[in-house]
């Protein structure tokens, strides 16, 4: 799980770079086709990104939707969904700042809602936003995006498009670093081998 | 954040905090389904030595909007009116598992009391404490103000932002204010510069170290400071009685003096609103055209008061218990 | 026979050491004849490094009983007295009932005499149950067994000027004095603490100055008109210092007290809304400390009373407004007048044992007390050793009650041993149970 205080990466020790700026791209651009492919076009799809990463993480995605389908509005089809008065861990972590939860325009009912994050590791973020989306409309789906896919889930929940399956012992710390929230892209793996 | 007590204890951080929190929870608000689960098994008790009915119907909407469980305890008119009581009222709650207390006293300093007696582990809430401090009423009036004032008026985000630079008139029996004390604290705290409006009689002695300019003329404030809000206070009818002090002579001299009326409500800038933070004496401290103004914000205040509320309460209550643990994190 | 106590190389008030014999009530010898006429059978207390003062005299103590036992007895009170270095107390007048009348004040008396901690001198009303309508029968008091030199609606103002007036007339009869609680009640309605800046942060209705200092200004003058003593209690504010140094320049007959607390804590310490530092009249300034500290070095102010108000846990465990005023302070004045003026360097143990025992053993016309150290005096007596330091422990002290305000403070002095006529009632700074009993 990505933690919202980027510190250096490579600061670190036992830090291990897993993907790099190009690597992030292309599993974008692939997960882009994918949501398109899978869904029959764009037309009643709504990418809501979890905050932080999964964010701008949307908005990527959706600017490739739009780029492949020159029809879409960006704009239009990517949101903010924040989890966090949803979240089921709230009383064992210092209080956590609540994000913005931004609908694009036409709201979720009746669309194909793309949930998308950074990391996905033990599925309660998402338990949690598929709670927030139920609160907020009845989509006529929900699927799941995440660029990386680190394993150890806890609950049934699995991604229907994944950027990086990334083995992963449970020491070890996954973390997606964006040009928009760390000032560069990359993934990498901390810690575990001490 | 472990307890508010007091505008005092909140620096430009918390405060701003409080109000962008206050923000999505408002923006939640605006939904067709309004209860979050976030305090789910959480228990509140409101916990009210004084009538108000107002203030206790907001705590416990704000509760209730994020499923914690409510207690309404009202201890006015029952046995429990001074002293050892509170403590076993205390005692009581604390026994029954309560998370929070929200505690409305007619005595300053009962929330102090009951935050550091150590009576309860809960969080302490002060909704009002004799003339000393309302804090929850003076983050209602910032996030009010922030958002008609700040930004283009309301529609672009204004989270992070502080009130620097506004002007704030505050009229009426400051003296017995704790809606002044507070604000007044506040609104320094977030930048604003505050003047206080009021008759000589209705300014404690001491107000000299507050953080606040002090005028008996409500018509050179208007029209010198050219405020960009006035906050007018209630005044009590039963002050001007020589029982209740003889603080002035007449309501009619008061108003004629200080209640805010059309006229006074006209030379007022274009984009200056008005707030008041109830229940109001119309025709005494505020004429009908002034309260029923498109420029008096005092409804909407009601509800930002909620969505206030429940950021105070998320922020006190969603978080790890600040009991020290020696949980050690995996790095 | 009593026990006869050899005192070594003590310092009377703070000067040249020397031995000190106590004997048969009295001070038999000092110096070299101490030790020759010592005999065999006296007890030896190393005296090295204590100072030798005469028993100390409060002009101003609640003993609480009869009405309020849970908070403090006559005999819980006196042995906290002893404890802290006294020998005569001034029991106030505002127990329940009333001590108003000469049947009260006798009673009060007797559990004085029969407890044996120290000599236990009660004040009379002024008026009758305190309400400040008509005068109680001072006369009456003053001729019965307590002999009642002071009189005073303490805790209450005589705020009637016709009424203090008369008391103020009446009492030269009998040489007695009307000590008086100044205090506007109009001006303090519902007041809690203070008037000032931290009244107006903290809510808490404000406590004027003025209205101490305008019954004051009052009392001085009517004192003046009818030619009586006054005298004036707790005095709080540096305006009442002013007024009481321009009264006695006027040669008003005038005298006037300040408690230990108000020689040191502020209103400051209200801002935690804890009720131990709630008290009448309340906690002032610092400015208002330095000129009580200035008024009693020199002279202005002519007694420390200790205002000692114990009060039971429920009476200040609870929110401000609905606490008790009131602080304990006979186990701790004399470390605080120590701290405060003598460590200062304003004041020698010479100056203390005047404002602590002769001044006001003078002012309430208490005999045998207060009295120099020598040869054939009263050995009424207090053992001091000013280097010594503590943490005060209100659950440690022998008063009932906790309301310490001092609670948790490091404080230099203790009281090693008392004497009320030659009787330890405190050795080694523990009060001598068994003596007392053993004594009546």
């Amino acid at each position: 799980m990505s933690t919202g205080t980027p510190a250096p990466a490579d600061s670190l020790e036992h830090v291990n770079v897993v993907l790099g700026a190009p690597e992030i791209g292309r599993a974008l651009t692939r997960i882009a086709h994918e949501v398109l492919e899978r869904n029959k076009g764009g037309d009643d799809v709504v990418l809501l990104g979890i905050p932080t990463r999964g964010l701008p993480l949307a908005r990527r995605l959706a600017a490739r939707l739009a780029e492949v389908e020159p029809g879409l509005d960006p704009a239009a089809l990517a949101g903010s969904l924040d989890v966090t008065m949803y979240r089921d861990d709230l009383a064992h972590q210092p209080t956590r700042t609540i994000g913005a939860t931004d609908l694009p325009g036409g709201g979720i009912d009746g669309k194909v809602v793309v949930l998308v994050d950074d990391v996905l590791y033990s599925g309660r973020t998402i338990r949690a936003a598929l709670d927030a989306i139920s609160d907020l409309g009845r989509p006529r789906a929900v699927q799941l995006a995440a660029l990386v896919d680190r394993g150890h889930r806890e609950l049934p929940i699995r991604a229907d498009y994944v950027g990086k399956n990334l083995p992963t012992s449970t020491t070890e710390r996954v973390r997606v670093l964006l040009t928009e929230t760390d000032g560069r892209d990359a993934v990498v793996i901390e810690g575990g081998t001490r | 954040m472990r307890h508010l007590l007091s505008a005092a204890d909140l620096d430009v951080r918390d405060a701003v905090r409080i109000l962008d929190t206050a923000g999505q929870m408002a923006a939640t608000q605006a939904r067709e389904i309004k209860k979050l689960p976030t305090l789910r098994g959480r228990t509140v008790v409101n916990l009210f030595f004084e009538d108000s009915t107002r203030t206790r119907i907001s705590f416990e909407t704000a509760a209730k909007r994020l499923s914690a469980d409510v207690i309404n305890f009202s201890a006015k008119g029952s046995s429990v009116s001074k002293g050892e009581s509170l403590k076993d009222t205390a005692l009581t709650l604390q026994a029954m598992g309560a998370d929070a207390v929200v505690i409305r006293h007619q005595s300053s300093g009962a929330p102090h009391t009951l935050a550091h007696a150590g009576w309860t582990n809960g969080a302490v809430v002060n909704a009002g404490d004799g003339t000393h401090q309302h804090p929850t009423q003076a983050l209602l009036d910032a996030y009010t103000l922030r958002r008609h004032l700040v930004g283009d008026g309301g529609r672009s985000d204004v989270s992070g932002q502080d009130l620097a630079g506004l002007r704030v008139a505050i009229v009426g029996d400051v003296l017995h204010s704790r809606v002044a004390r507070s604000n007044v604290q506040l609104l320094h705290t977030l930048g604003a510069h505050v003047t206080l409006v009021a008759p000589p009689t209705l300014v404690p002695v001491g107000v000299e170290a507050w953080p606040a300019r002090v005028s008996y003329h409500l018509d050179e404030v208007i029209a010198d400071d050219k405020p960009d809000a006035v906050m007018m206070l209630r005044v009590q009818r039963e002050r001007m009685s020589s029982a209740g002090g003889g603080f002035f002579p007449s309501p009619l001299e008061y108003t004629r003096g200080f209640g805010l009326d059309a006229r006074r409500l006209d030379a007022l800038p274009d984009h200056a609103i008005v707030l008041h933070p109830g229940p109001m004496n119309r025709g005494l401290e505020i004429s009908a055209d002034a309260a029923d103004s498109p420029r008096a914000v005092i409804v909407e205040q009601v509800a930002n008061g909620v969505a206030v509320r429940m950021a105070v309460l998320y922020l006190l209550l969603a978080g790890e218990s600040p009991a020290p643990t020696t949980t050690k994190v995996d790095a | 026979m009593t026990t006869r106590y050899l005192l070594t190389d003590v310092a009377p008030l703070g000067g040249t050491p020397v031995d000190v014999l106590l004997a048969d009530g009295v001070i038999a010898a000092t110096g070299p004849d101490a030790r020759a006429q010592a005999g065999d059978d006296a007890t030896v207390i190393d005296g090295a490094g204590l100072v030798l003062l005469p028993g100390l005299v409060d002009l101003h103590t609640h003993l609480r009983e009869p009405g309020r036992e849970d908070a403090e007895t006559v005999r819980t009170g006196t042995r906290a007295a002893a404890a802290g270095g006294f020998t005569a107390v001034h029991a106030m007048a505002n127990t329940t009932p009333t001590q108003d009348t000469a049947g009260v004040v006798e009673q009060v008396w007797r559990l004085g005499r029969d407890a044996g901690w120290v000599d236990v001198r009660p004040v009379g009303a002024v008026t009758v149950g305190l309400e400040g309508e008509r005068l109680a029968e001072l006369g009456a008091m003053a001729q019965s067994e307590a002999a009642v030199r002071v009189f005073s609606d303490d805790g209450k103002c005589v705020h009637d000027p016709v009424l203090m007036r008369r008391a103020l007339e009446y009492v030269k009869a009998f040489d007695g004095v009307v000590a008086q609680h100044a205090q506007e009640p109009r001006l303090t309605e519902g007041a809690q603490m203070h008037e000032g800046v931290v009244s107006a942060e903290l809510g808490l209705t404000g406590w004027p100055a003025v209205a101490e200092e305008a019954v004051i200004a009052r009392d001085v003058l009517l004192a003046e008109h009818v030619g009586s003593r006054l005298h004036v209690c707790h005095l709080s504010t540096a305006g009442s210092v002013e007024i009481i140094r321009w009264a006695k320049s006027r040669g008003i007959d005038v005298t006037a007290e300040v408690t230990p607390h108000h020689l040191v804590l502020t209103d400051d310490l209200a801002r935690g809304y804890d009720p131990l530092f709630k008290v009448n009249p309340p906690l002032r300034t610092a400015a208002d400390v330095e000129a009580v500290r200035a008024g009693l070095a020199d002279g202005t102010i002519d007694i420390v009373a200790t205002d000692h108000a114990p009060h039971t846990r429920e009476d200040k465990d609870c929110e401000w407004a609905a606490a008790a005023f009131g602080m304990t302070g006979l186990e701790t004045a004399l470390s605080v007048v120590q701290e405060t003026m003598v460590d200062t360097g304003r004041m020698t143990w010479a100056d203390v044992a005047r404002v602590l025992s002769s001044a006001p053993a003078r002012i309430g016309r208490v005999d045998d007390h207060g009295r120099p150290v020598a040869v054939g005096e009263p050995a009424n007596l207090v053992l001091v050793d000013p280097a010594a330091r503590r943490v005060v422990d209100p659950r440690e002290q022998a008063t009932k009650s906790v309301n310490s305000p001092f609670r948790g403070r490091e404080l230099p002095g203790r009281v090693v041993a008392t004497f009320l006529r030659g009787r330890a009632t405190v050795l080694d700074g523990v009060p001598c149970d068994d003596d007392a009993a053993v004594s009546r």
